[in-house]
């Protein structure tokens, strides 16, 4: 008897995500870091593809033909570790029979998960993995819905040019892909502009303690920082050039300064720069999906909290996957993946075409980022978009302490 | 040459702090004997002590220090009869695998109530700005602190009976408890005082830096550096090995990639374990 329970037991586990995912179910699978560093953006993100699931299946599902699916997402958990994604990809696909994918939030785990998505010929939108790599690699089923890490601060070195031209620059960025990516490109992007690189150095993603980098930044007579890495270390960056009076005209820090929770710092945030894929101010005039205004109302009725640009491109995410299924008429990973080379639209999120050449299938190329910047309105720091001119809501301010 | 003076004086004063975490880790070794793998989690409960006292009761960030100091003795305490107390006499595997599980637990529960999002206690103190370069006020009156709190400690290790007797546990629990010394309540008491070091230096960390929950790991890593530089069971080697760390840090971060620093952490301390396994500091066991 005891042997028989057991047997049952096992073949519940095994059979049941298949019984669960009828005939006229979507399932798309995923991880998210509900822990570990990278903990903030990715709940961001998870909270705008999950908007976009619940929105779908309030309207009916997704329209293949004469049918509708529901869409049913199966989450776990990566904790920010490359291994646990390698695992949980693979079980998404091989347990939960995930029909298609959505990518983990940031370029080291976008990375690991795509060798899985790839290997098994699984469709993977990648929207919070800028690093451009992972799309030079002759993947076929990758799609980023973001501008990649190259562009990332070319805004902010050129909204800089047209404040100080002989700007003297530290570049100090994490060790992890994605910001030496962003670095990378930024070096040449600074030193073409004619900037004098004075600093460039990077730190271990888990660094507490900037003193000694900021001294070192004193030291060189920097003007403007470029640089950053994720949430903890670019906020506690940002707090500590505050406390040490780092006396930076300009700075410009990536992702941490793109989120709500980096108004908690107080006036530490204060004439922080941040490039961004989307802000709330977005004007675009979007071809199927919400505005930017109705998303971000119906973001903050759900979730209590402010919309940002890991939300936006989460639900981004979903809302491309629907076109391109809805175009293809079918379910089916290689017309959808047609659908998506084919692809040339605009959302409230921007303007999105991806790559089709063999070198680069894949990347983004069409969608551009702006810089924002945390200033005080009415007694609140708000985030302004300052760059470009064309969709500024507020002027540079400098920033002094 | 200013820049570099900054730079020692800086990692100095963290230095001291990274000490007192140190001196919690080291006092619970040299009395009986145990790793204590739940010193990453008490630095991280200063932390949110402090974030919880000052945001939700509105007390003064320093006026947090005694309330934490308290609680984390008795929660020391309580944490020495539950994960502890049985391990005492057993293989040291025992004790750090019962210490590591008790961790586990805490910082999974920690991440169930605030997840992993980035917490932040604005304390604004003047500092002091020299040739352009500002010590905060903050990292000055957290090596003050760390100060006070080692002349605490070391009034009452040697000049209370009660210290006297922690320490003759030290020496020789046999011997101890021969005297007629409660050698158990000495051992609970110990623990209960490394944790509140380990609590206070969290608290005193959180006045520097952002934190989450997950923060412990890597100031428990310094510890275990410095406590080996200080020297195994010796709370003023730990004191002075967490100064030194500071002062190597310090001192090397002008003239290298600052990313270097834990591999010179790591060289230097495999070296000393080669070259002094008891601890540069080490002259003598307190």
């Amino acid at each position: 008897m005891k042997k028989l329970c057991l047997i049952a037991a096992a073949t519940m586990i095994v059979v049941a995500p298949a019984l669960a995912a009828d005939e006229n179910t979507l399932t798309i699978g995923m991880t998210l870091s509900q822990t570990g560093s990278l903990n903030v953006d990715s709940v961001a993100q998870q909270r705008g593809a999950d908007m976009w699931r619940d929105e779908v299946n309030a309207a009916g599902g997704i329209k293949v033909g004469n049918q509708r699916y529901k869409v049913r997402f199966v989450t776990y958990d990566d904790q920010s570790q490359g291994g646990r994604v390698q695992q949980l990809y693979t079980r998404l696909i091989l347990q939960d029979k995930a029909q298609f994918l959505f990518g983990p939030y940031s370029s080291g785990l976008a990375a690991t998960a795509a060798v899985i998505s790839e290997q098994y010929g699984k469709l993977m939108l990648v929207t919070g993995g800028a690093e451009p790599k992972i799309f030079e690699l002759g993947n076929k089923y990758l799609f980023q819905a973001i501008t990649s890490a190259d562009h990332y601060l070319s805004g902010a070195v050129e909204a800089l040019r047209s404040r100080n031209p002989h700007a003297r620059v530290a570049l100090v960025y994490s060790d992890d892909p994605f910001s030496k990516a962003v670095a990378l490109a930024t070096r040449d992007q600074a030193r073409a502009a004619g900037f004098a690189l004075v600093l460039d150095e990077s730190y271990a993603p888990t660094t507490t303690d900037f003193s000694p980098i900021i001294n070192k930044i004193i030291t060189s007579k920097a003007d403007a920082l470029l640089g950053g890495g994720h949430y903890p270390d670019g906020a506690t960056l940002a707090r500590q050039l505050y406390d040490q009076k780092a006396n930076l005209q300009w700075v410009t820090l990536l992702v941490a300064p793109g989120n709500e929770e980096f108004a908690r710092l107080g006036p530490a945030a204060l004439g922080i720069t941040v490039p961004s894929q989307w802000e709330i101010q977005a004007t675009y005039k979007p071809q199927f999906g919400p505005t930017a205004a109705e998303f971000a109302k119906a973001f903050e009725e759900k979730f209590k909290i402010a919309a940002d640009y890991h939300s936006a491109s989460g639900y981004t995410g979903g809302a491309l996957l629907q076109h391109a299924i809805e175009t293809a008429g079918s379910i089916e990973t290689d017309k959808v993946a047609a659908a998506l080379n084919a692809m040339d639209v605009t959302t409230f999120f921007g303007h999105i075409k991806f790559a089709t050449d063999a070198k680069h299938h894949g990347l983004q190329i069409a969608h551009e980022m702006v810089l924002a910047q945390w200033q005080m309105k009415n007694g609140n720091l708000v985030r302004e978009v300052v760059w470009p001119t064309a969709a500024r809501t507020a002027d540079i301010l400098n920033r002094v302490q | 040459m200013f820049g570099i003076v900054a730079s020692i004086v800086d990692g100095v004063l963290i230095g001291s702090v990274y000490g007192l975490a140190a001196m919690g880790l080291t006092l619970i070794w040299g009395v009986m004997d145990v790793v204590n793998l739940t010193h990453g989690a008490a630095i991280v409960a200063g932390m949110f002590a402090l974030y919880f006292l000052t945001s939700a009761a509105g007390l003064a960030p320093y006026a947090a220090l005694a309330p934490i100091l308290v609680g984390g003795f008795l929660v020391g305490m309580l944490l020495y009869w539950i994960a502890v107390h049985r391990m005492i006499g057993r293989p040291p595997l025992m004790s750090l695998l019962s210490t590591f599980s008790v961790n586990l637990v805490l910082i999974g529960l920690g991440t169930a109530a605030w997840g992993t999002v980035l917490f932040n206690v604005p304390v604004t103190l003047p500092g002091v700005s020299w040739h352009g370069y500002t010590f905060p006020g903050t990292h000055l009156l957290a090596a003050a602190l760390t100060a006070a709190m080692a002349g605490l400690l070391y009034l009452f290790l040697y000049h209370t009976r009660l210290g006297k007797a922690v320490r003759a546990v030290a020496d020789n629990r046999e011997a101890a408890e021969l005297a007629g010394i409660p050698t158990t309540r000495m051992l609970s008491l110990a623990f209960g005082l490394g944790v509140a070091l380990a609590s206070v230096a969290g608290m005193l960390i959180a006045t520097l830096f952002p934190f989450t929950v997950l923060a412990g790991d890597a100031y428990q890593l310094k510890s275990f550096v410095v406590t080996v530089l200080g020297g195994l069971g010796n709370p003023a080697g730990a004191l002075l090995g967490g100064i030194a760390l500071g002062l190597i840090e310090g001192l090397a971060a002008p003239f290298m990639p600052v990313s270097w620093t834990l591999v010179i952490e790591f060289v230097l301390f495999i070296a000393v374990l080669i070259v002094f396994p008891g601890g540069i500091f080490a002259l003598r066991r307190s």
